[in-house]
């Protein structure tokens, strides 16, 4: 059977609930793969069509047209122009909202020119009577020529419909083009079409407005085709032109299979505009939407969080306890189990800030947003779509770089990937956490407000400031032409989906999952190997500290304690803390913050469990007051003062809310940017501003 | 009789809830994927809402709802049709 399925491409306009029908047609089978060469996530999934028939399902990234804008949209033209039989779809799936049938159709005229076999299924059908809609079925069918199906995807009414009409289709194998380019100007396209015959006149159309050509093409086809593309004004002409004509042709269809009754239409939108989109009012939903999302992120995940740290030492503990010493033991407990828990810790946050944005999404709240923000977001040189990525960074850079894709102004996308990381994301939290209980006294401000609270919420404010002051600088020095355009859709309201909604939670936190997860993990293992190896001092380490411990008295527990400590001291970490010493000195740092740094380019939050093993106290829970109270009575030998007093932990505070001390997002921005130039100006440039600032601040408050 | 006036006119000038048609000579400047979206010369246009620092615009064609920046509305003509 696995050798007969038939392979469908799913497409259609956003907001057409196209996801919504992928989910029913694939159900848990879905899987995110990655698009050879591309950076864009593939979605497929498996169907069952009947009982002797699969399909392969491949969820394209929504778009309005062939004619791509944006990274997302380009994937739909080069997955349509393939001729790879592996690869290339049998059947196209198109899917139109009943409401803007018209505009739908544009993209289905132009999946019809390929000639590959296409059904349209017209979702959202139970909307119909409601706004006075009606279709005649049978003349539609016959006016396009295809299969049609009817059908309301959320609510699970005519997928079967669906399956059969995939089967008909792919074995009538009829294909034929609903427009032709050739009445444009027909010497003109006849000169085109001689090229290679093999293709359809609108392939190589697209080959030349595009410039986007499948492997089967020659290089000679390729120069012909090139020396079309020369006269770019008439190839614009020709494109508004094919345009027109396309909706002219889609009008004459229309007339005569559909209906709207204008008087039967209640619009809600109109009334909900007027709140969501009001000069005040809009602001302010917006500002309680984000607090909650806030309160929610904090509440909610604290729980979940605090059951996977105690599980992973646990585990780590059982581990230690049932493993035959050794280096390989080691490895486990020390370096790969903590490395996995420090990914799976962030899963709540994570999970629930992709819960709000897909709720979000799914309403037609975001495109609200979108257009209250845009020129504010201008101003600094990003795009009002630049407000889900900066929100997204909150929880974590990684997931907010990739929901940069839709912006399709390469300069305000780039600049918007830059600025990202300076958003307190939440592995930075555990660091600011304990930084602040140690430095700023829990007392009240106002008669009412934590003190200890409001130091967060300026280092929040602190980073959210920081992104948009670099953009606008940004937006001034980077020397990018971009002359895309900005046009959002302003979707009908809908209550969000709860399938979809976890189905896309469950996508993207498995990509960060497997994304920045590898790099976090791999890190882990290597800084472990650091810290448990060392030169030929690291080896007498133990030996040392023990002969000396000797008439100390000490318990069994702290003398491993001074033991691991003097091990750190004496491995190649403690020789690297030792050599950046120098550098980090005129910040307020020792050498063992030193070491903290650098293991911190794990992950940031790697700088509690690093000073705990420094200061010899064991990194579970109940000891978190242990670290404290030696980070508090902690003596830089040099001065004679208290390392962590308050002008050091301020440093420290403003030096983790700059510095790029991730490694998963950089490579993030590599992928994404397609060069390592961007993320080595967001490495040195935002850890250079870190290092400068924590100076002033530890020099002015010393 | 009514007194019927075309006005020539840009979709930017419009004011919340009136509308106009989109003029021929328009085409040219109508960027592509505005066209495909149903921003037709010929197409009736609705301003439905002004965003707040008076940009970008929420507009209404051929039954596409959308928001586009001032200085692309500045650029379409329109004929508004004066009763």
């Amino acid at each position: 059977m696995s050798k007969n399925n038939i392979k469908v491409a799913l497409i259609g306009n956003p907001n057409t609930g196209k996801t919504s029908l992928f989910n029913q047609l694939t159900g848990l089978t879905q899987k995110v793969g990655n698009y050879p060469g591309v950076t864009v996530d593939k979605k497929q999934g498996t169907s069952k069509l009947s009982a002797t028939q699969n399909a392969i399902i491949t969820d394209l990234p929504g778009t309005y047209s062939i004619n791509p804008t944006s990274v997302d949209e380009s994937i739909v033209l080069k997955t349509l122009l393939k001729k790879d039989i592996k690869e290339s779809p049998d059947v196209i799936l198109v899917v139109a909202d009943v409401e803007n049938l018209k505009r739908n159709l544009l993209l289905f005229s132009q999946i019809k020119d390929l000639e590959i076999p296409t059904v349209l299924a017209i979702n959202m059908v139970d909307q119909m009577s409601r706004k006075g809609i009606s279709i005649d079925l049978t003349a539609l069918k016959e006016e396009l020529n295809t299969e049609v199906v009817l059908i309301s995807a959320r609510k699970n009414r005519g997928i079967e419909a669906v399956k059969a009409a995939i089967i008909k289709c792919h074995i009538a194998a009829k294909a034929t083009p609903m427009c032709d380019n050739n009445k444009i100007d027909p010497a003109y396209f006849d000169q085109l079409k001689a090229i290679n015959p093999n293709y359809t006149l609108y392939e190589l159309w697209l080959m030349v407005t595009q410039k986007n050509f499948p492997e089967g093409i020659s290089k000679q086809e390729k120069e012909q085709l090139l020396s079309f593309n020369k006269d770019v004004s008439k190839l614009r002409r020709y494109q508004h032109k094919e345009t027109i004509y396309r909706y002219q042709e889609i009008n004459k269809v229309l007339k005569k299979t559909y209906l709207v009754d204008k008087s039967k239409a209640t619009d809600v939108r109109a009334k909900l505009d007027k709140i969501f989109t009001h000069k005040i009012f809009g602001y302010f939903i917006f500002l309680l939407v984000l607090l909650l999302i806030f309160q929610a992120i904090f509440d909610w995940s604290s729980l979940p969080m605090d059951l996977i740290d105690t599980t992973f030492a646990q585990l780590s503990d059982f581990a230690r306890s049932n493993l035959p010493v050794g280096v390989f033991s080691d490895l486990i407990v020390e370096g790969i189990i903590p490395g996995i828990g420090g990914v799976i810790i962030f899963i709540p946050q994570i999970a629930i800030l992709f819960l709000f944005i897909a709720v979000l999404e799914e309403t037609g709240y975001m495109s609200r947003v979108v257009f209250l923000m845009d020129k504010i977001m201008r101003r600094f040189g990003m795009n009002g779509k630049s407000v889900i990525p900066l929100i997204s960074g909150t929880a974590c850079a990684i997931p907010a770089i990739m929901a940069t894709r839709t912006i399709s102004s390469w300069k305000e996308r780039l600049i918007t990937i830059l600025v990202v990381p300076f958003t307190t994301c939440s592995a930075r939290l555990p660091v600011y956490a304990i930084l602040i209980s140690l430095i700023i006294p829990e007392t009240k401000i106002f008669g009412f407000y934590n003190l200890q609270a409001f130091t967060l919420l300026m280092l929040y404010a602190l980073g959210f400031v920081t992104a948009i002051l670099s953009a606008y600088i940004l937006q001034r020095t980077l020397k990018i032409k971009s002359n895309s355009f900005f046009v959002v859709e302003m979707p009908n309201y809908k209550l969000p989906s709860m399938k979809n909604v976890l189905f896309d939670v469950l996508e993207k936190t498995k990509a960060f999952v497997l994304g920045a997860g590898k790099i976090i993990l791999a890190l882990s293992v290597v800084l472990w190997f650091l810290a448990s190896n060392g030169p030929e001092s690291y080896k007498n380490a133990e030996k040392n500290t023990l002969e000396k411990a000797e008439n100390e008295h000490l318990g069994s527990d702290a003398l491993l304690q001074k033991v691991a400590s003097a091990k750190l001291e004496s491995s190649y970490i403690g020789i690297m803390g030792k050599s950046i010493e120098p550098a980090i000195r005129p910040l307020g740092y020792d050498w063992k913050i030193g070491i903290a740094l650098i293991t911190s380019f794990a992950a940031r939050e790697v700088f509690v469990g690093t000073l705990a093993t420094i200061y010899s106290v064991g990194s579970d829970d109940e000891n978190t007051t242990t670290i404290k109270e030696k980070m508090r009575s902690e003596i830089n030998p040099a001065t004679g003062k208290k390392i962590f007093n308050f002008p050091a932990g301020m440093s420290l505070l403003v030096f983790y809310a700059f510095a790029m001390q991730c490694m998963a997002t950089l490579a993030i921005v590599k992928r994404e940017t397609k060069t390592w130039k961007w993320p080595l100006i967001q490495l040195f440039g935002m850890t250079g501003l870190a290092y400068i600032c924590s100076l002033i601040v530890f020099q002015i408050l010393k | 009789m009514p007194f019927k006036q075309k006005i020539v006119s840009t979709i930017a000038s419009l004011r919340i809830g009136e509308m106009g048609y989109i003029s021929e000579e328009s085409l040219e400047v109508i960027p592509l994927k505005l066209l495909e979206m149903g921003c037709l010369p010929g197409a009736e246009v609705q301003l439905v809402q002004i965003a707040p620092l008076k940009d970008p615009l929420y507009i209404c064609v051929n039954g596409s709802h959308l928001a586009i920046r001032k200085e692309t509305a500045a650029k379409i003509k329109i004929l508004k049709v004066n009763l």
